[in-house]
């Protein structure tokens, strides 16, 4: 019979084969998939893996969807790899909207040009609060961030509902459950005109540069990886593991708050219901996928992009439920799960006893 | 507020045993794979599978055993998968278990768009003959699905096996010390894997109570946080099946105060009433937990760590 053995050290080339073993695994029951519905496969896959390429309008799309997934998914990997599991980062994502849309609400049309970066620093700073009330209840009573994390994304919702049900409703909106539209001069500048692309790709790029950075030369972002490796080697080198917690949980906290704020006032332009769209639980697919390491994450932040539009494509070309990504995402996660078991450990075949 | 009168205080009782039975029967079947040291976070995914299995197979055949052995189906399969990769593959299992609730999501919307606007046939009332009849109590107690008797019944059924019965304690000496276990010659993961597999069931037999009887109806995303709330329950109950029941008529009761207040005509916008249930979770969860080493003390030694049994 087959047996796993660890292997004596890690295995380099599977570390960087598996996520596309994983994606290969995800196209092949993709294909099987499209089969059991009477699709074309080819046609299917060509939604998902050709059609968001094609043009400089789908990539401009790309670009929208793949901005927060890159945000979010850079603060997640830091949770993650310090061993803090923080899945509520759709929460921490939807108060960033809501403080972002309260600044941008408040602007008038002689604002400063500026304006826009306030709005954005105001989303970073309402997913940090969030994401602060998760690190507090872990730091002082022990409360599992799991459960804390993943409760305040329904609480953020509703608030969310409230506001556009209640006190920040159009009142020129016939009733519907929205804020007013937001002024041209706090909307996120746009790169091209004509495509929705905006400044968020920069702030993207700068966040990839900047935490690599923090994780790979910094003695902070080392103690962090240290903690999470092996906390008891942490604990006896003198980190901090309070500490750990508040920067990585304020941290991811902030880039999903700056998400939000980015969607809120760039693609959205004002605050409705649909602002949880699921990029916080799919940025941690998309953490996983990109090995927790940043230039990793921009990949497949990419590629899970793609799906969002591929589903979308799927949806309006050939008939299909658009939670086709989802299912997609999810086998997407489990099949590098399984793959990365090969990492650390072979198969042997050996006699049966 | 207008009078609580017996009348809306007997409804309020059965409407908060029914809530409670939706998290109740979840976190039984939680408590059970976690007790043999295995966490499965993927409860909310199973459950919403389990509810689209159910209902599917509840319009389609019309009968009501057939849509829960479905449901109860879906979620042992779908822990299935899960318990193949963390048990045998290693795999961690914290992200797999995120991943099963990420698949499930994705999969029942996935599965259930053509349900949305189907409809399950009526269904008898259940009234226990007699008792149903008893003023005040009747209505309280007597007029459930059986499914809340189920509940009752499985609480005081697994105390038992876990405290009394020799599997039992096999089942929680592979959760304290899966190594002794093994050296004892228990086939430690075949029995983590039976375990999950029953709280998969379980927890598809929860999921398939939401779209049969709690809500009969198919909403994407329906399950609305109730796995991640059993989830925090087992914690609550320090992973006793009684109080795991009482948690959940606690949950339950907090559920229904919200429609209770709407229906007293309080001032208060339904947003506010909606985040109930999660805070409460968040509060009871605090007040929990700050006794780490209660927690220490009363949480399988081994739960969450991967066992690798050695040559």
């Amino acid at each position: 019979m087959f047996k796993l053995e660890p292997r004596a050290t890690p295995s380099t080339t599977l570390m960087l084969a598996s996520p596309l073993v994983a994606l290969a695994i995800t196209v092949c029951i993709g294909v099987l998939l499209f089969l059991a519905l009477g699709k074309d496969p080819l046609a299917g896959l060509q939604m998902f893996l050709v059609e968001p390429l094609k043009s400089s309008y789908a990539l401009s799309e790309l670009s929208v969807k793949a901005t927060p997934l890159i945000l979010i998914g850079l603060g997640l990997a830091v949770c993650f790899k310090a061993n803090i599991w923080n899945i509520g980062a759709e929460g921490q994502f939807v108060m960033g909207a809501v403080f972002a849309g309260g600044v941008a609400m408040r602007a008038s049309p002689d604002s400063a040009s500026w304006i826009w970066v306030l709005v954005l620093l105001a989303g970073a700073l309402g997913g940090m609060l969030w994401a602060a009330i998760v690190a507090l209840l872990r730091d002082r009573f022990n409360a599992s961030e799991i459960l804390v994390s993943l409760m305040l994304v329904y609480v953020a919702e509703m608030v969310l509902s409230y506001l556009v049900y209640g006190p920040w409703k159009d009142p020129a909106g016939y009733n519907f459950p929205q804020t007013i539209t937001f002024l041209d001069v706090t909307r996120v500048p746009k790169l091209v005109s004509g495509l929705r692309m905006n400044v968020g790709v920069g702030i993207a790029a700068v966040a990839v540069l900047v935490l690599t950075v923090f994780m790979a030369r910094t003695y902070a972002g080392f103690q962090l990886q240290v903690g999470g490796l092996a906390p008891a080697a942490a604990r006896y080198a003198g980190f901090s593991s309070r500490r750990a917690l508040w920067t990585a949980l304020l941290l991811s906290g902030a880039m999903a708050g700056l998400a939000g704020g980015l969607d809120a006032a760039g693609p959205q332009g004002q605050l409705t219901p649909y602002i949880p769209m699921g990029y916080g639980f799919g940025a941690i697919i998309v953490a996983f996928v990109g090995r927790l390491h940043p230039v990793g994450i921009v990949f497949s932040a990419v590629l899970m992009s793609m799906f969002y539009i591929g589903g979308e494509l799927a949806q309006s070309r050939l008939g299909l439920p658009k939670a086709l990504t989802g299912v997609f995402q999810g086998l997407l996660l489990f099949a590098l799960l399984a793959c990365d078991t090969f990492i650390h450990q072979r198969l042997r075949w050996v006699a049966a006893k | 507020m207008t009078g609580l009168t017996a009348d809306s205080l007997a409804l309020l009782i059965a409407a908060t045993l029914n809530a409670g039975t939706v998290v109740a029967l979840a976190a039984l079947g939680l408590l059970i794979n976690e007790r043999a040291g295995v966490l499965n976070l993927g409860a909310e995914g199973m459950m919403l599978v389990a509810a689209i299995a159910g209902y599917a197979t509840g319009v389609q055949t019309g009968s009501d055993t057939l849509a829960f052995v479905a449901g109860a189906l879906a979620g042992a399969a779908m822990a299935a998968v899960f318990g193949v990769l963390v048990i045998w593959l290693n795999t961690n299992q914290y992200a797999s278990g995120l991943a099963l609730s990420l698949f499930g999501a994705g999969l029942s919307a996935f599965a259930g768009i053509q349900y949305t606007q189907q409809r399950l046939p009526e269904r008898a009332h259940f009234d226990i003959p007699f008792l149903a009849d008893l003023p005040f109590v009747g209505p309280a107690l007597f007029r459930h699905h059986p499914f809340v008797y189920l509940a009752v019944a499985l609480t005081i059924a697994l105390s038992w096996f876990l405290l009394k019965s020799r599997s039992g304690l096999v089942l929680r000496a592979v959760g304290e010390s899966p190594e002794s276990a093994h050296a004892l010659g228990y086939p430690v993961r075949r029995i983590r894997l039976m375990a999950v597999m029953a709280g998969g069931a379980l927890c598809g037999l929860a999921g398939a109570y939401i779209s049969l009887v709690y809500t009969p109806l198919w909403v994407e995303g329906m399950v609305a946080g109730k796995g991640w709330i059993a989830l925090a329950l087992t914690t609550f109950a320090t992973w006793r099946p009684a109080r795991v029941l009482l948690g959940a008529y606690l949950f339950g009761g907090v559920t229904m105060l919200q429609f209770q207040l709407q229906g007293q005509g309080v001032q208060i916008p339904s947003q506010w009433l909606t985040m109930l249930p999660y805070l409460s979770t968040i509060v009871v969860l605090v007040l929990i937990s700050r006794n780490p080493t209660w927690i220490r003390i009363n949480m399988p030694a081994s739960l969450g760590k991967p066992f690798h049994p050695g040559a």
